[in-house]
Protein backbone atom coordinates (compact mmCIF):
# COMPACT_ATOMS: atom_id res chain seq x y z
CA UNK A 1 0.00 0.00 0.00
CA UNK A 2 2.49 2.34 0.99
CA UNK A 3 4.26 1.66 -2.68
CA UNK A 4 1.17 2.86 -4.40
CA UNK A 5 0.48 5.97 -2.11
CA UNK A 6 3.94 6.91 -2.87
CA UNK A 7 3.71 5.86 -6.56
CA UNK A 8 0.09 8.45 -6.25
CA UNK A 9 2.14 11.41 -4.73
CA UNK A 10 5.09 11.47 -7.36
CA UNK A 11 2.43 11.01 -10.26
CA UNK A 12 0.36 14.00 -8.58
CA UNK A 13 3.51 16.44 -8.19
CA UNK A 14 5.55 15.56 -11.60
CA UNK A 15 1.08 16.35 -13.09
CA UNK A 16 1.02 19.67 -11.17
CA UNK A 17 4.83 20.79 -12.36
CA UNK A 18 3.79 20.49 -15.99
CA UNK A 19 0.62 22.32 -15.75
CA UNK A 20 2.97 24.82 -14.39
CA UNK A 21 5.07 24.35 -16.82
CA UNK A 22 2.50 24.53 -19.71
CA UNK A 23 1.62 27.93 -18.69
CA UNK A 24 5.73 28.97 -18.85
CA UNK A 25 5.66 27.23 -22.22
CA UNK A 26 2.03 29.28 -23.30
CA UNK A 27 3.80 32.17 -22.76
CA UNK A 28 7.26 31.68 -24.10
CA UNK A 29 5.76 30.71 -27.20
CA UNK A 30 3.04 33.63 -27.68
CA UNK A 31 4.93 36.92 -28.20
CA UNK A 32 2.07 39.01 -28.08
CA UNK A 33 2.55 39.09 -24.45
CA UNK A 34 5.90 40.72 -24.18
CA UNK A 35 6.01 43.81 -21.94
CA UNK A 36 9.61 44.38 -22.00
CA UNK A 37 10.42 47.68 -22.91
CA UNK A 38 13.41 48.67 -25.22
CA UNK A 39 15.25 51.40 -23.34
CA UNK A 40 16.66 53.28 -23.89
CA UNK A 41 15.82 53.15 -27.74
CA UNK A 42 12.59 53.42 -27.50
CA UNK A 43 11.26 55.30 -25.08
CA UNK A 44 7.60 55.48 -23.25
CA UNK A 45 5.82 59.26 -23.49
CA UNK A 46 4.82 59.09 -19.40
CA UNK A 47 1.53 60.25 -18.59
CA UNK A 48 1.12 63.88 -18.01
CA UNK A 49 0.68 64.07 -14.29
CA UNK A 50 3.76 62.01 -13.68
CA UNK A 51 6.06 63.57 -11.42
CA UNK A 52 9.76 64.04 -12.70
CA UNK A 53 11.01 67.84 -11.80
CA UNK A 54 9.63 70.91 -10.65
CA UNK A 55 9.73 73.56 -13.60
CA UNK A 56 8.72 77.14 -14.01
CA UNK A 57 6.84 77.98 -16.83
CA UNK A 58 7.90 80.95 -19.42
CA UNK A 59 5.77 82.44 -21.96
CA UNK A 60 7.36 83.12 -25.40
CA UNK A 61 8.37 86.48 -24.17
CA UNK A 62 10.42 84.94 -21.39
CA UNK A 63 8.13 86.07 -18.81
CA UNK A 64 6.60 83.45 -16.14
CA UNK A 65 4.32 83.99 -13.24
CA UNK A 66 5.68 83.83 -9.89
CA UNK A 67 5.23 86.50 -7.41
CA UNK A 68 8.03 85.50 -4.77
CA UNK A 69 5.46 84.70 -2.15
CA UNK A 70 7.68 81.60 -0.83
CA UNK A 71 4.28 79.57 -0.62
CA UNK A 72 5.73 76.53 -2.67
CA UNK A 73 8.78 77.39 0.21
CA UNK A 74 6.79 76.93 3.11
CA UNK A 75 4.45 73.81 1.62
CA UNK A 76 8.10 71.66 0.88
CA UNK A 77 8.50 69.47 3.83
CA UNK A 78 11.88 68.89 2.62
CA UNK A 79 13.62 72.76 2.32
CA UNK A 80 13.90 71.58 -1.39
CA UNK A 81 12.62 75.48 -2.40
CA UNK A 82 14.34 79.07 -1.64
CA UNK A 83 13.41 81.58 -2.80
CA UNK A 84 15.34 84.79 -3.02
CA UNK A 85 13.61 88.13 -3.83
CA UNK A 86 14.39 91.53 -4.86
CA UNK A 87 12.62 94.41 -5.06
CA UNK A 88 11.89 96.55 -7.99
CA UNK A 89 11.35 99.57 -8.88
CA UNK A 90 8.47 100.28 -11.15
CA UNK A 91 8.86 103.52 -13.61
CA UNK A 92 6.49 105.74 -10.82
CA UNK A 93 9.18 105.09 -8.31
CA UNK A 94 7.33 102.55 -6.46
CA UNK A 95 9.03 99.20 -4.72
CA UNK A 96 7.79 95.82 -5.49
CA UNK A 97 8.87 92.36 -3.98
CA UNK A 98 9.94 90.11 -7.28
CA UNK A 99 11.40 87.23 -7.28
CA UNK A 100 15.04 86.67 -8.05
CA UNK A 101 16.36 83.41 -8.27
CA UNK A 102 14.00 80.16 -7.63
CA UNK A 103 16.84 77.60 -6.43
CA UNK A 104 15.38 74.36 -6.56
CA UNK A 105 17.55 71.36 -5.45
CA UNK A 106 16.50 68.19 -6.92
CA UNK A 107 18.48 65.86 -4.90
CA UNK A 108 16.42 66.96 -1.98
CA UNK A 109 12.98 66.71 -4.00
CA UNK A 110 10.63 63.33 -3.47
CA UNK A 111 8.08 64.86 -5.88
CA UNK A 112 5.36 65.24 -2.94
CA UNK A 113 3.76 67.67 -5.43
CA UNK A 114 2.67 69.73 -2.95
CA UNK A 115 4.61 72.97 -3.88
CA UNK A 116 2.79 73.09 -6.97
CA UNK A 117 -0.57 72.72 -5.17
CA UNK A 118 0.06 75.78 -3.00
CA UNK A 119 1.59 78.22 -5.74
CA UNK A 120 -1.39 80.79 -5.98
CA UNK A 121 0.07 81.43 -9.51
CA UNK A 122 0.33 78.16 -11.11
CA UNK A 123 3.88 79.34 -11.79
CA UNK A 124 5.59 75.85 -11.56
CA UNK A 125 4.63 72.65 -12.56
CA UNK A 126 5.78 69.37 -13.01
CA UNK A 127 7.79 68.17 -15.36
CA UNK A 128 7.63 64.34 -17.32
CA UNK A 129 11.34 64.12 -17.58
CA UNK A 130 12.87 61.24 -15.33
CA UNK A 131 16.64 60.93 -16.65
CA UNK A 132 18.17 63.20 -13.58
CA UNK A 133 21.31 61.40 -13.24
CA UNK A 134 24.88 63.21 -13.16
CA UNK A 135 28.13 63.57 -12.26
CA UNK A 136 28.45 66.03 -10.41
CA UNK A 137 26.11 66.90 -7.34
CA UNK A 138 26.05 70.44 -7.52
CA UNK A 139 24.56 70.15 -11.22
CA UNK A 140 21.29 69.18 -9.42
CA UNK A 141 21.05 72.56 -7.72
CA UNK A 142 18.88 74.39 -10.35
CA UNK A 143 17.87 78.02 -10.95
CA UNK A 144 14.37 77.61 -12.33
CA UNK A 145 13.71 80.92 -13.35
CA UNK A 146 15.47 81.75 -16.67
CA UNK A 147 18.00 84.40 -17.05
CA UNK A 148 16.50 87.70 -17.95
CA UNK A 149 12.74 86.60 -17.05
CA UNK A 150 10.70 88.36 -15.28
CA UNK A 151 7.06 88.63 -13.97
CA UNK A 152 4.23 88.49 -16.52
CA UNK A 153 1.70 91.75 -16.53
CA UNK A 154 -1.05 91.53 -14.48
CA UNK A 155 0.16 88.48 -12.05
CA UNK A 156 -0.56 89.30 -8.44
CA UNK B 1 22.36 40.06 26.22
CA UNK B 2 22.68 39.39 22.48
CA UNK B 3 23.73 36.32 22.19
CA UNK B 4 27.79 36.10 20.02
CA UNK B 5 27.73 34.47 16.80
CA UNK B 6 29.56 30.70 17.24
CA UNK B 7 28.79 28.13 19.67
CA UNK B 8 26.75 28.38 22.30
CA UNK B 9 27.76 26.18 25.51
CA UNK B 10 24.90 24.03 25.15
CA UNK B 11 26.74 22.76 21.74
CA UNK B 12 24.10 24.78 19.63
CA UNK B 13 24.83 27.11 16.73
CA UNK B 14 24.29 30.44 16.42
CA UNK B 15 24.19 32.46 12.93
CA UNK B 16 23.13 35.30 11.26
CA UNK B 17 20.61 35.92 8.64
CA UNK B 18 20.81 39.25 7.46
CA UNK B 19 20.80 42.06 7.30
CA UNK B 20 21.96 41.77 3.70
CA UNK B 21 20.32 38.87 2.59
CA UNK B 22 17.67 38.37 -0.11
CA UNK B 23 15.00 36.11 1.75
CA UNK B 24 14.52 38.97 4.07
CA UNK B 25 13.17 41.79 1.66
CA UNK B 26 15.39 44.39 3.27
CA UNK B 27 17.60 45.20 6.02
CA UNK B 28 16.32 42.71 8.58
CA UNK B 29 19.05 40.94 10.90
CA UNK B 30 18.06 37.67 12.27
CA UNK B 31 19.73 35.72 14.95
CA UNK B 32 18.97 32.17 15.06
CA UNK B 33 20.24 29.43 17.71
CA UNK B 34 20.26 26.10 15.99
CA UNK B 35 20.77 22.54 17.27
CA UNK B 36 20.97 20.57 14.05
CA UNK B 37 18.60 21.75 11.59
CA UNK B 38 16.34 22.74 14.44
CA UNK B 39 15.66 26.39 15.35
CA UNK B 40 15.74 26.81 18.39
CA UNK B 41 14.61 30.62 18.99
CA UNK B 42 15.10 33.59 16.02
CA UNK B 43 15.75 36.62 17.37
CA UNK B 44 15.35 39.77 15.03
CA UNK B 45 17.07 42.36 15.47
CA UNK B 46 16.36 46.13 14.20
CA UNK B 47 16.78 49.67 13.80
CA UNK B 48 19.21 48.91 10.43
CA UNK B 49 16.77 51.62 8.71
CA UNK B 50 15.35 53.16 11.37
CA UNK B 51 14.64 56.75 10.10
CA UNK B 52 12.88 58.45 13.14
CA UNK B 53 9.92 59.10 11.27
CA UNK B 54 7.73 59.98 14.04
CA UNK B 55 10.27 62.49 15.21
CA UNK B 56 10.46 63.80 11.66
CA UNK B 57 6.58 63.96 11.40
CA UNK B 58 6.51 66.34 14.60
CA UNK B 59 8.51 69.07 12.88
CA UNK B 60 6.39 69.25 9.60
CA UNK B 61 3.14 70.53 9.26
CA UNK B 62 -0.39 68.14 9.28
CA UNK B 63 -0.72 68.87 5.53
CA UNK B 64 3.29 68.19 4.97
CA UNK B 65 3.65 64.65 7.09
CA UNK B 66 1.50 62.85 5.11
CA UNK B 67 3.77 62.02 2.69
CA UNK B 68 6.54 61.09 5.12
CA UNK B 69 4.48 58.07 5.70
CA UNK B 70 4.81 56.73 2.05
CA UNK B 71 7.70 55.48 3.59
CA UNK B 72 6.60 53.26 6.05
CA UNK B 73 5.01 50.33 4.59
CA UNK B 74 6.18 51.65 0.88
CA UNK B 75 3.59 48.84 -0.94
CA UNK B 76 0.66 50.01 1.22
CA UNK B 77 1.41 53.87 0.78
CA UNK B 78 -1.64 54.96 -0.28
CA UNK B 79 -3.24 53.27 3.01
CA UNK B 80 -0.94 54.69 5.09
CA UNK B 81 -1.41 58.05 3.31
CA UNK B 82 -5.18 57.88 4.01
CA UNK B 83 -5.13 56.53 7.69
CA UNK B 84 -3.42 59.89 8.18
CA UNK B 85 -5.54 61.99 6.88
CA UNK B 86 -8.26 60.58 8.25
CA UNK B 87 -6.62 61.53 11.79
CA UNK B 88 -6.40 64.86 10.70
CA UNK B 89 -9.81 64.92 9.30
CA UNK B 90 -11.25 63.62 12.61
CA UNK B 91 -9.37 66.69 14.51
CA UNK B 92 -10.25 69.29 11.97
CA UNK B 93 -13.80 67.76 11.64
CA UNK B 94 -14.58 68.36 8.02
CA UNK B 95 -16.67 66.49 6.04
CA UNK B 96 -15.29 64.40 3.33
CA UNK B 97 -17.36 64.98 -0.42
CA UNK B 98 -18.76 61.65 -1.33
CA UNK B 99 -16.56 61.77 -4.69
CA UNK B 100 -13.06 61.92 -2.75
CA UNK B 101 -14.61 58.71 -0.37
CA UNK B 102 -15.25 56.73 -3.06
CA UNK B 103 -11.78 57.37 -5.39
CA UNK B 104 -10.21 57.11 -1.97
CA UNK B 105 -11.20 53.37 -1.11
CA UNK B 106 -10.74 52.34 -4.87
CA UNK B 107 -7.40 53.55 -4.50
CA UNK B 108 -6.72 51.56 -1.29
CA UNK B 109 -7.93 48.53 -2.62
CA UNK B 110 -5.45 48.98 -5.83
CA UNK B 111 -3.35 49.49 -3.29
CA UNK B 112 -3.98 46.14 -1.80
CA UNK B 113 -3.73 43.88 -5.13
CA UNK B 114 -0.58 45.44 -5.83
CA UNK B 115 0.89 44.68 -2.75
CA UNK B 116 -0.71 41.12 -2.38
CA UNK B 117 0.62 40.61 -6.01
CA UNK B 118 4.21 41.41 -4.89
CA UNK B 119 4.02 39.37 -2.16
CA UNK B 120 2.89 36.49 -3.95
CA UNK B 121 5.72 36.44 -6.19
CA UNK B 122 8.06 37.36 -3.51
CA UNK B 123 7.12 34.71 -1.92
CA UNK B 124 7.20 32.16 -4.59
CA UNK B 125 11.09 33.39 -5.27
CA UNK B 126 11.48 32.49 -1.45
CA UNK B 127 10.27 29.12 -1.96
CA UNK B 128 12.89 28.55 -5.10
CA UNK B 129 10.25 29.49 -8.03
CA UNK B 130 11.21 32.14 -9.88
CA UNK B 131 8.96 32.31 -12.71
CA UNK B 132 5.52 33.42 -10.88
CA UNK B 133 7.92 36.79 -9.90
CA UNK B 134 7.43 38.03 -13.72
CA UNK B 135 3.53 37.32 -13.61
CA UNK B 136 3.06 39.06 -10.22
CA UNK B 137 4.77 41.87 -11.28
CA UNK B 138 3.61 41.78 -15.16
CA UNK B 139 -0.32 42.59 -13.21
CA UNK B 140 1.36 45.16 -10.41
CA UNK B 141 2.33 46.94 -13.89
CA UNK B 142 -0.96 47.59 -14.93
CA UNK B 143 -2.04 48.83 -11.70
CA UNK B 144 0.84 51.04 -11.20
CA UNK B 145 -0.04 52.72 -14.62
CA UNK B 146 -3.36 53.49 -13.60
CA UNK B 147 -1.55 55.13 -10.51
CA UNK B 148 0.83 56.65 -12.40
CA UNK B 149 -2.54 58.27 -14.61
CA UNK B 150 -4.13 59.66 -11.71
CA UNK B 151 -1.80 60.53 -9.16
CA UNK B 152 1.49 61.11 -10.98
CA UNK B 153 3.97 58.01 -8.98
CA UNK B 154 3.99 54.94 -9.03
CA UNK B 155 4.42 53.78 -5.11
CA UNK B 156 4.51 57.28 -3.00
CA UNK B 157 1.97 58.56 -4.58
CA UNK B 158 0.93 61.93 -1.89
CA UNK B 159 -2.30 61.15 -3.31
CA UNK B 160 -4.26 62.40 -0.51
CA UNK B 161 -4.70 65.49 1.38
CA UNK B 162 -6.71 66.73 4.25
CA UNK B 163 -10.14 66.80 2.86
CA UNK B 164 -9.48 64.77 -0.23
CA UNK B 165 -7.72 63.93 -2.50
CA UNK B 166 -4.90 65.83 -4.62
CA UNK B 167 -6.11 65.77 -7.84
CA UNK B 168 -9.49 64.34 -9.75
CA UNK B 169 -9.46 60.89 -10.94
CA UNK B 170 -7.91 60.75 -14.68
CA UNK B 171 -10.43 60.41 -17.63
CA UNK B 172 -9.24 57.16 -18.35
CA UNK B 173 -9.17 55.96 -15.19
CA UNK B 174 -12.30 54.23 -15.02
CA UNK B 175 -12.15 52.49 -18.38
CA UNK B 176 -8.40 51.32 -17.30
CA UNK B 177 -9.76 49.60 -14.13
CA UNK B 178 -12.36 47.71 -15.75
CA UNK B 179 -10.16 46.31 -18.20
CA UNK B 180 -7.94 45.46 -15.01
CA UNK B 181 -10.73 44.24 -13.46
CA UNK B 182 -11.13 41.11 -16.74
CA UNK B 183 -7.06 40.59 -16.83
CA UNK B 184 -7.03 40.38 -13.50
CA UNK B 185 -9.45 37.63 -13.35
CA UNK B 186 -8.45 35.75 -16.22
CA UNK B 187 -4.98 35.67 -14.79
CA UNK B 188 -5.97 35.01 -11.13
CA UNK B 189 -6.50 31.41 -11.80
CA UNK B 190 -3.64 31.36 -13.41
CA UNK B 191 -1.68 31.71 -9.74
CA UNK B 192 -3.55 28.72 -8.56
CA UNK B 193 -2.34 26.73 -11.65
CA UNK B 194 1.22 27.57 -11.51
CA UNK B 195 1.92 28.04 -7.56
CA UNK B 196 -1.05 26.54 -5.67
CA UNK B 197 -2.16 23.73 -6.79
CA UNK B 198 1.63 22.78 -6.80
CA UNK B 199 2.27 19.72 -4.65
CA UNK B 200 6.01 20.51 -3.65
CA UNK B 201 4.69 24.14 -3.00
CA UNK B 202 1.60 22.52 -0.54
CA UNK B 203 4.23 19.93 0.82
CA UNK B 204 6.56 22.92 2.08
CA UNK B 205 3.54 25.30 3.49
CA UNK B 206 0.84 22.65 4.76
CA UNK B 207 1.38 22.67 8.47
CA UNK B 208 4.34 24.45 8.94
CA UNK B 209 4.63 27.36 11.01
CA UNK B 210 1.68 27.17 13.07
CA UNK B 211 0.46 30.40 14.84
CA UNK B 212 -3.20 29.00 16.57
CA UNK B 213 -5.51 31.73 17.42
CA UNK B 214 -4.39 32.59 21.27
CA UNK B 215 -0.94 33.27 20.13
CA UNK B 216 -2.15 35.57 17.01
CA UNK B 217 -4.12 37.59 19.62
CA UNK B 218 -1.44 37.83 22.41
CA UNK B 219 1.10 39.00 19.61
CA UNK B 220 -1.14 41.46 18.35
CA UNK B 221 -1.20 40.16 15.02
CA UNK B 222 -3.42 41.33 12.59
CA UNK B 223 -4.56 41.44 9.01
CA UNK B 224 -3.66 38.21 6.42
CA UNK B 225 -0.91 37.11 9.20
CA UNK B 226 -4.19 36.33 11.77
CA UNK B 227 -6.61 36.04 10.19
CA UNK B 228 -4.87 33.34 9.02
CA UNK B 229 -5.24 31.92 12.41
CA UNK B 230 -8.86 32.49 12.38
CA UNK B 231 -8.99 35.66 13.93
CA UNK B 232 -11.41 38.61 13.15
CA UNK B 233 -9.54 41.63 12.86
CA UNK B 234 -10.16 43.21 9.90
CA UNK B 235 -10.56 46.17 10.47
CA UNK B 236 -13.05 47.41 7.50
CA UNK B 237 -16.08 45.53 9.41
CA UNK B 238 -14.73 45.73 12.82
CA UNK B 239 -14.35 49.39 12.48
CA UNK B 240 -15.54 50.95 9.22
CA UNK B 241 -13.82 53.64 7.87
CA UNK B 242 -15.04 56.36 4.89
CA UNK B 243 -17.55 53.86 3.09
CA UNK B 244 -16.77 50.88 3.76
CA UNK B 245 -19.77 49.75 5.88
CA UNK B 246 -22.01 50.29 2.73
CA UNK B 247 -20.18 48.02 0.54
CA UNK B 248 -20.40 43.94 0.27
CA UNK B 249 -17.44 42.00 0.55
CA UNK B 250 -16.36 39.31 3.18
CA UNK B 251 -14.03 39.35 5.58
CA UNK B 252 -11.31 36.25 4.63
CA UNK B 253 -10.58 33.86 7.51
CA UNK B 254 -8.76 30.29 7.23
CA UNK B 255 -8.76 28.08 10.54
CA UNK B 256 -5.68 26.10 9.93
CA UNK B 257 -3.32 28.58 10.99
CA UNK B 258 0.04 27.30 8.91
CA UNK B 259 1.70 29.51 6.20
CA UNK B 260 -0.80 27.73 3.58
CA UNK B 261 -3.80 29.33 5.15
CA UNK B 262 -2.20 32.78 5.27
CA UNK B 263 -1.20 32.51 1.72
CA UNK B 264 -4.84 31.46 0.63
CA UNK B 265 -5.97 34.61 2.92
CA UNK B 266 -3.97 36.68 0.47
CA UNK B 267 -5.02 35.26 -2.77
CA UNK B 268 -8.72 35.10 -1.48
CA UNK B 269 -8.52 39.06 -0.50
CA UNK B 270 -7.20 39.98 -3.86
CA UNK B 271 -11.07 38.47 -5.59
CA UNK B 272 -12.78 40.49 -2.71
CA UNK B 273 -10.68 43.60 -3.30
CA UNK B 274 -11.88 43.35 -6.55
CA UNK B 275 -15.05 42.92 -5.50
CA UNK B 276 -15.37 46.08 -3.89
CA UNK B 277 -13.97 48.03 -6.82
CA UNK B 278 -16.67 46.23 -8.89
CA UNK B 279 -18.78 48.01 -6.61
CA UNK B 280 -17.73 51.55 -7.03
CA UNK B 281 -16.13 51.54 -9.90
CA UNK B 282 -19.56 52.23 -12.17
CA UNK B 283 -20.96 54.47 -9.03
CA UNK B 284 -18.15 57.21 -8.69
CA UNK B 285 -20.32 60.13 -7.53
CA UNK B 286 -20.07 63.53 -8.84
CA UNK B 287 -19.07 66.76 -7.27
CA UNK B 288 -15.96 67.41 -5.79
CA UNK B 289 -12.91 65.23 -4.94
CA UNK B 290 -11.52 68.00 -1.74
CA UNK B 291 -13.25 69.87 0.33
CA UNK B 292 -12.37 73.11 1.19
CA UNK B 293 -9.91 73.27 3.88
CA UNK B 294 -7.65 76.50 5.02
CA UNK B 295 -4.06 77.03 3.61
CA UNK B 296 -2.84 76.32 7.66
CA UNK B 297 -4.33 73.40 9.19
CA UNK B 298 -4.55 73.57 13.05
CA UNK B 299 -5.46 70.53 15.10
CA UNK B 300 -7.14 71.60 18.18
CA UNK B 301 -5.19 70.66 21.36
CA UNK B 302 -6.37 67.13 22.13
CA UNK B 303 -5.53 63.50 20.97
CA UNK B 304 -6.87 61.91 18.19
CA UNK B 305 -6.43 58.24 17.02
CA UNK B 306 -7.46 56.57 13.33
CA UNK B 307 -6.97 52.64 12.66
CA UNK B 308 -7.53 51.31 9.03
CA UNK B 309 -6.93 47.98 7.69
CA UNK B 310 -3.58 48.13 5.17
CA UNK B 311 -2.47 45.49 2.81
CA UNK B 312 -0.16 43.97 5.98
CA UNK B 313 -2.73 44.47 8.89
CA UNK B 314 -3.84 47.46 11.07
CA UNK B 315 -2.09 50.93 10.98
CA UNK B 316 -2.76 53.14 13.85
CA UNK B 317 -2.21 56.97 13.81
CA UNK B 318 -1.83 58.35 16.91
CA UNK B 319 -1.69 62.27 17.46
CA UNK B 320 -1.77 64.68 19.85
CA UNK B 321 -2.22 68.45 19.36
CA UNK B 322 -1.12 71.30 20.99
CA UNK B 323 -3.13 73.56 18.98
CA UNK B 324 -0.52 74.20 16.90
CA UNK B 325 0.38 73.82 13.27
CA UNK B 326 2.49 70.64 14.08
CA UNK B 327 1.68 67.79 15.93
CA UNK B 328 3.31 67.68 19.40
CA UNK B 329 3.72 63.76 19.24
CA UNK B 330 2.81 60.91 16.39
CA UNK B 331 2.99 57.45 17.27
CA UNK B 332 2.50 54.96 14.69
CA UNK B 333 1.08 51.27 15.34
CA UNK B 334 2.47 49.09 12.40
CA UNK B 335 1.04 46.23 11.42
CA UNK B 336 4.72 44.52 10.60
CA UNK B 337 6.30 45.28 14.04
CA UNK B 338 3.51 43.02 15.69
CA UNK B 339 3.41 40.45 13.10
CA UNK B 340 7.38 39.63 13.12
CA UNK B 341 7.64 39.59 17.10
CA UNK B 342 5.50 36.30 16.29
CA UNK B 343 7.89 35.11 14.23
CA UNK B 344 10.00 33.62 16.76
CA UNK B 345 7.06 31.89 18.25
CA UNK B 346 6.10 30.08 15.37
CA UNK B 347 9.55 29.30 13.95
CA UNK B 348 10.55 27.48 16.66
CA UNK B 349 10.87 23.95 16.76
CA UNK B 350 10.85 24.23 12.66
CA UNK B 351 13.40 23.37 10.32
CA UNK B 352 15.94 26.59 9.25
CA UNK B 353 14.72 25.56 5.38
CA UNK B 354 11.32 26.36 6.40
CA UNK B 355 12.05 29.78 7.74
CA UNK B 356 12.42 32.01 4.92
CA UNK B 357 8.82 30.34 3.54
CA UNK B 358 7.37 31.23 7.17
CA UNK B 359 8.99 34.73 7.08
CA UNK B 360 7.60 34.94 3.97
CA UNK B 361 3.81 34.35 4.60
CA UNK B 362 4.01 36.66 7.37
CA UNK B 363 4.83 39.45 4.65
CA UNK B 364 7.22 41.62 6.36
CA UNK B 365 7.99 45.00 5.10
CA UNK B 366 11.23 46.17 7.03
CA UNK B 367 10.61 49.96 6.66
CA UNK B 368 7.20 49.77 8.35
CA UNK B 369 8.88 48.04 11.16
CA UNK B 370 11.70 49.83 11.64
CA UNK B 371 9.84 52.97 10.58
S1 LIG C 1 7.65 68.28 -4.95
FE1 LIG C 1 7.60 68.24 -2.72
S2 LIG C 1 9.72 67.93 -2.11
FE2 LIG C 1 9.75 68.58 -4.25
S3 LIG C 1 10.00 70.80 -4.17
FE3 LIG C 1 7.80 70.39 -4.26
S4 LIG C 1 7.13 70.35 -2.14
FE4 LIG C 1 9.35 70.13 -2.12
S1 LIG D 1 6.34 79.56 -7.46
FE1 LIG D 1 4.28 80.12 -6.80
S2 LIG D 1 4.26 79.71 -4.60
FE2 LIG D 1 6.39 79.70 -5.23
S3 LIG D 1 7.08 81.81 -4.84
FE3 LIG D 1 6.42 81.73 -6.96
S4 LIG D 1 4.28 82.37 -6.92
FE4 LIG D 1 4.83 81.85 -4.81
Amino acid sequence: MFIIDYIKEVYSAVKSLLKGMKLTGYYFTHHKEIITQQYPEVKQTLPERFRGEVVMLHDENNEHACTGCTACELACPNATIKIITKFDVSPEGKKKKALDTFVYHLELCTMCNLCIEACPTDAIKMAQTFEHSVFDRSLLTKKLNKPGSKIREGVE
Amino acid sequence: MFEEIGTTAEGDLVINMGPQHPATHGVLHLLITLNGETIKKVEPHLGYIHRSIEKMCESLTYRQFIYVTSRMDYLSAHINNHCCALCVEKGLQIEIPSRAQVIRILVDELTRIASHELWWGAMAMDLGAFTPFFYAFRERETINDIMEETSGARLTMNYIVPGGVMADIHPNFQKRVKSFIQLFKSKVDEYDELVTGNVIFQGRMKGVGVLSKEDAISYGCTGPAARGSGVNCDIRKLYPYEIYNTLEFDEILETAGDSFARYMVRIREMKQSIRIIEQLIDNIPEGDFQAKTKAVLKLPKGEFYQRVETARGELGVYIISEGGTTPYRIKFRSPGFSNLSALDHIARAGKIGDLVATMGTLDLVIPDIDR
